[in-house]
């Protein structure tokens, strides 16, 4: 699979390019500071897969992808999760990949890729999305005293840091769980989750209501952080 | 006190010493450019700029394995965008601090 890398920054583009080259299939064919030469590239070139920085001087990476009349598959890598819901609006965008990209990450987002373009176009079935694949995983399973238990994702409510541990707060039970905040966060559906502060994500389906600076949900009161503040009042259907 | 490593780094390069060496050159290399872009800007008062100088700055605190400080640096960004400047000095002592890390690293 043919693939170019366009991104400002040249530690992410040595980083997405040592990525790739732990997969076979992939072949990195040039890399662009600007999407630019990048628009000129492609005019001349055909290309299977586009690893896109959305935030770029001059020119976002979803102008870049305005810009082109059959985009390929692309892969957006960002320091910023605020755009994830503009993503979805794409059919071309596979993945989201937030910054520092880390090598489970990035190989997940290779099977979808993988998934993608061997989607059985012929049976006229629309092109996967994150959203769609997303959609598709209902539990998952966590480690505790040597058990995996599954916990369904629409029972969970509330999912606090605890120094190493996290505590995943469900309608049955609370688990206290050997692991990171940003190690669940890319297990979690992004139609249901979402971190509202550096401490919590929440199901913010089941958010009963919301004041200035935090969120009732259940019982618990959750602190909003500012920076995560757009990114929740974007999710929700306000009147 | 927060303190950068390569815990990342290490962790990516898969033990791919040459990779860890260019990855480390490529940050030291386009480190300064970043910070003296920052400063001019934060000179001028060119706070939306600067959120940007911001933005690019937290993905080396990432690459440097600085989590909580990338978390002061989005709020920072999101300062900066609303004309704040509140968490400027503990972003710059940042800063520092990563400049005096990168300077005990050798690339032989």
């Amino acid at each position: 699979m043919n693939c170019i890398i366009v991104d400002d920054e040249m530690a992410a583009r040595t980083i997405v390019a040592h990525l790739c080259d732990q997969v076979e299939s992939l072949n990195v064919i040039d890399q662009f500071s600007n999407a630019m030469q990048a628009i000129k590239f492609l005019n001349k070139n055909d290309i299977d897969l586009i690893f896109l920085d959305i935030h770029m001087p001059d020119f976002t990476g979803f102008d870049f992808i305005n810009t082109l009349k059959n985009p390929p598959k692309i892969v957006l890598t960002t320091s910023d999760r605020n755009f994830a819901i503009e993503a979805f609006e794409y059919d071309c965008i596979v993945d989201y990949l937030v910054k520092p990209i880390t090598l489970p990450r990035f190989m997940k987002a290779m099977t979808k890729v993988q998934n993608v373009k061997a989607a059985p176009a012929a049976l006229g079935e629309e092109t996967p999305t994150v959203a769609s694949e997303i959609a598709t995983e209902k539990e998952m399973y966590v480690n505790i005293d040597r058990r995996l238990i599954k916990i369904e994702f629409d029972k969970i409510y509330l999912i606090e840091a605890k120094g190493d541990y996290i505590l995943i707060k469900t309608d049955d039970k609370s688990y206290t769980v050997h692991s990171t905040l940003k190690k669940i966060e890319e297990k979690l559906p992004d139609s249901l989750f979402l971190k509202i502060h550096r401490s919590y994500i929440i199901n913010f389906k089941r958010i009963i209501d919301i004041e200035d600076n935090s969120v009732l949900i259940e019982k618990d009161v959750v602190p909003i952080s500012r920076s995560n503040r757009p990114e929740l009042m974007r999710r929700l259907n306000l009147l | 006190m927060e303190k950068p490593s390569l815990k990342y780094i290490k962790e990516l390069s898969g033990g791919d010493t040459d990779f860890e060496k260019k990855l480390i050159a490529v940050v030291k290399a386009e480190l300064p450019g970043e910070m003296a872009l920052y400063k001019e800007n934060m000179e001028n008062h060119a706070f939306a700029k600067a959120a940007e100088n911001v933005h690019k700055l937290k993905h080396k605190f990432g690459i440097l394995s600085l989590e909580k400080s990338y978390q002061v640096a989005i709020d920072y960004e999101e300062q900066l965008l609303q004309g704040e400047i509140g968490l400027g000095k503990e972003f710059e002592s940042i800063l520092e601090r990563i400049q005096d890390f990168l300077l005990t690293l050798s690339l032989e």
